[in-house]
């Protein structure tokens, strides 16, 4: 329907703000990124301005698009948890989990109780790791260098963890169909351990640092609210919703992966301006650490993968020992599982939202549709009418606290 | 989620409101799917959120191929008081790709629908914007349906700039 137009006319077709009245007024339109720093990404914002006040935001997305539910039609199952991963590219096992509990749901396949607590732990490190890459951009768009520093250093304790368990610092493709790829090494309880204790230590003095701290309350206090119904009718979920009081949390709500076996609050703000989301996911750091411990705690003894040979690979030890361990280790590695044809939709709480992962199987080893409803896609509908007539130097506090992911949305 | 049993009660509702409305219904891992006829969906999206299904959580693009009518778009409706779910399904031919929009009703479909416009071709009717969302605006073809090919692409660069169709040429900069 657009082919007729040239790309010149089809920029020019965009509507924007209008003015009421021309002979006081005067609009500005302004072209944000997409190379720009304070966007976390490649994300385009076309900002219609009248003064220094914003009347209008266009978010043009797309600049980050690499096909990656094209590419997963195109590799067996198995293979296809790589390129997931790297869809919303800080939380990496989020994405894994969703695309595993989808096909699972398809294969009728149970996790064992140990898989499921070694899921747990890594994706409350990864919420940690998320979150602390928010805090450190977030707080340097609003000027604060330090802040940015001591993020990443916690972010990279975080990392550190992730390479003693799996050997990769990101996309460590960890999450398995059917389980986890191994078990946790010795010393890891400990070191993980050592970091919640600490991690808490650190979040107290991020307390003291930023709670109080003047520029931050008059940069993100009272700043860019949006009411409950509004954002539940634009789909908004994870620590923006929550900001406004309503406690949805898919943890709690519909827990998977023996997420009802832990005691863990759900933070709430009330008003839901910047200051509250920056809240909540403070909050929800230090809930992180108690899930951690308490799963550290309950490890429960037994395989961290499913025994169902059909699935999971064999050990390498059985290998050399049993024909039966190398005709299923040929028949995955060159082939892949079948599951049988039908949909599955598989929606866990990412750091972001709801992070839903929509398989179809046609029966074959290779999905027929991989679809992730990524939270930061469906979230960014609501930064306009968060944003609406603020000043534009509170576009890049709101867009900061909004904590879009452009991998995600661009996928 | 509405077991087997609830997911018929709504199926018989929503016949005898109009005996055409749903198409087929299925249960499959413990998940209540409602087939509907694409002209019904925004009265079922209704009557299901009168039901407490009032958050639409996504909205999926898929290609049956080579299975008629090809084109299929899911809803997957949440209750956030009982957490429950239920997808609402429908199909569409390729030559006639045309579906209402539900997003005068549910504002989150926008970017979605959108996004299936852009893969799949299925034009959302009474949508506020429908243009491309992930895919350059002058991009041809609907690259998510199954017999669109992985590849082949020329890549823009700077040296092929003026060569690439559909870019550059239609601007009075002649090329080089």
């Amino acid at each position: 329907m657009t082919r007729e137009l040239t790309y010149r006319e089809i920029e020019a077709s965009h509507t924007l703000a209008e003015i009421q009245d021309p002979e006081r007024e005067e609009l500005l339109t302004l072209n944000l990124g997409p190379h720009h720093p304070a966007t976390h990404g490649v994300l385009r914002l076309i900002t219609t301005l009248e003064g220094e006040v914003i009347r209008d935001v266009k978010p043009m997305i797309g600049y980050l698009h690499t096909g990656i539910e094209k590419t997963a039609e195109d590799k067996s199952y198995w293979k296809v948890i790589p390129v997931i991963e790297r869809m919303d590219y800080l939380s990496y096992y989020f994405n894994a989990v969703a695309f595993c509990g989808s096909v699972e749901t398809l294969l009728e396949l149970e996790v064992p109780p140990r898989a499921q607590y070694l899921r747990v732990i890594h994706l409350e490190l990864n919420r940690i790791a998320s979150h602390m890459l928010w805090l450190a951009t977030g707080a340097l768009d609003l000027g604060a260098i330090s802040v940015f520093w001591y993020g990443w250093r916690d972010r990279d304790s975080v990392l550190d963890l992730f390479e003693m368990s799996s050997g990769q610092r990101m996309h460590t493709r960890y999450i398995q169909v059917g389980g986890v790829a191994e078990d946790i090494p010795k010393g890891f309880e400990r070191k993980c351990r050592e970091f919640t204790a600490g991690f808490r230590e650190r979040l107290d003095q991020y307390s003291t640092l930023i709670d109080q701290n003047q520029i931050v309350l008059q940069r993100l206090r009272g700043v860019a609210p949006l009411d409950e119904q509004t954002l539940l009718a634009l789909g908004v979920t994870g620590p923006l919703l929550r900001a406004t009081g309503n406690p949805w949390d898919l943890r709690k709500a519909h827990p998977y992966s023996s997420y009802d076996h832990f005691d863990f609050k759900i933070p709430v703000g009330t008003v839901g301006d910047n200051y509250d989301r920056y809240r909540v996911r403070m909050a929800e750091l230090r809930e992180s650490c108690n899930i951690i411990d308490q799963a550290l705690d309950g490890l429960p003894e037994g395989p961290y993968i499913t025994p169902n040979r059909k699935y999971a690979l064999p050990p390498r030890h059985e290998l050399a020992t049993s024909m039966e361990a190398l005709i299923h280790h040929f028949k995955l590695v060159t082939e892949g599982f079948r599951p049988p044809p039908g949909e599955a939709y598989y929606p866990i709480e990412s750091p972001r939202g709801e992070l839903g992962c929509f398989v179809r199987s046609d029966g074959s080893a290779k999905p027929a549709r991989v679809h992730m409803r990524d939270p930061s896609f469906v979230n960014l509908q609501a930064f306009a009418p968060m944003v609406q007539d603020l000043y534009i130097a509170d576009l890049i506090a709101t867009l900061a606290m909004l904590d879009p992911i452009l991998g995600g949305i661009d996928r | 989620m509405p077991d087997a049993t609830g997911l018929e009660l709504i199926a018989q509702e929503l016949r005898d409101r109009d005996a055409g409305t749903v198409v087929n219904t299925t249960y499959f891992r413990e998940k209540a799917a409602l087939e509907v006829a694409p002209a019904a969906i925004n009265d079922v999206l209704e009557h299901l959120k009168g039901k407490g299904f009032s958050f639409l959580a996504s909205v999926h693009g898929l290609d049956y191929y080579p299975e008629e009518p090809r084109l299929g778009v899911h809803y997957e409706l949440l209750d956030m008081r009982e957490v429950d779910r239920i997808t609402v399904k429908l199909r569409v031919a390729t030559d006639a790709p045309n579906v209402p929009s539900v997003t005068p009703a549910w504002p989150t479909a926008n970017h979605q629908e959108r996004e299936i416009y852009d893969m799949f071709g299925v034009v959302f009717d009474g949508h506020p914007d429908l243009r491309r969302i992930l895919m350059p605006e002058d991009y041809e073809g609907f690259p998510q349906r199954r017999d669109f090919p992985i590849g082949g692409e020329p890549v823009l660069f700077t040296h092929n700039e003026p060569h690439m169709p559909g870019w550059w040429e239609q601007d009075d900069i002649e090329p080089r």
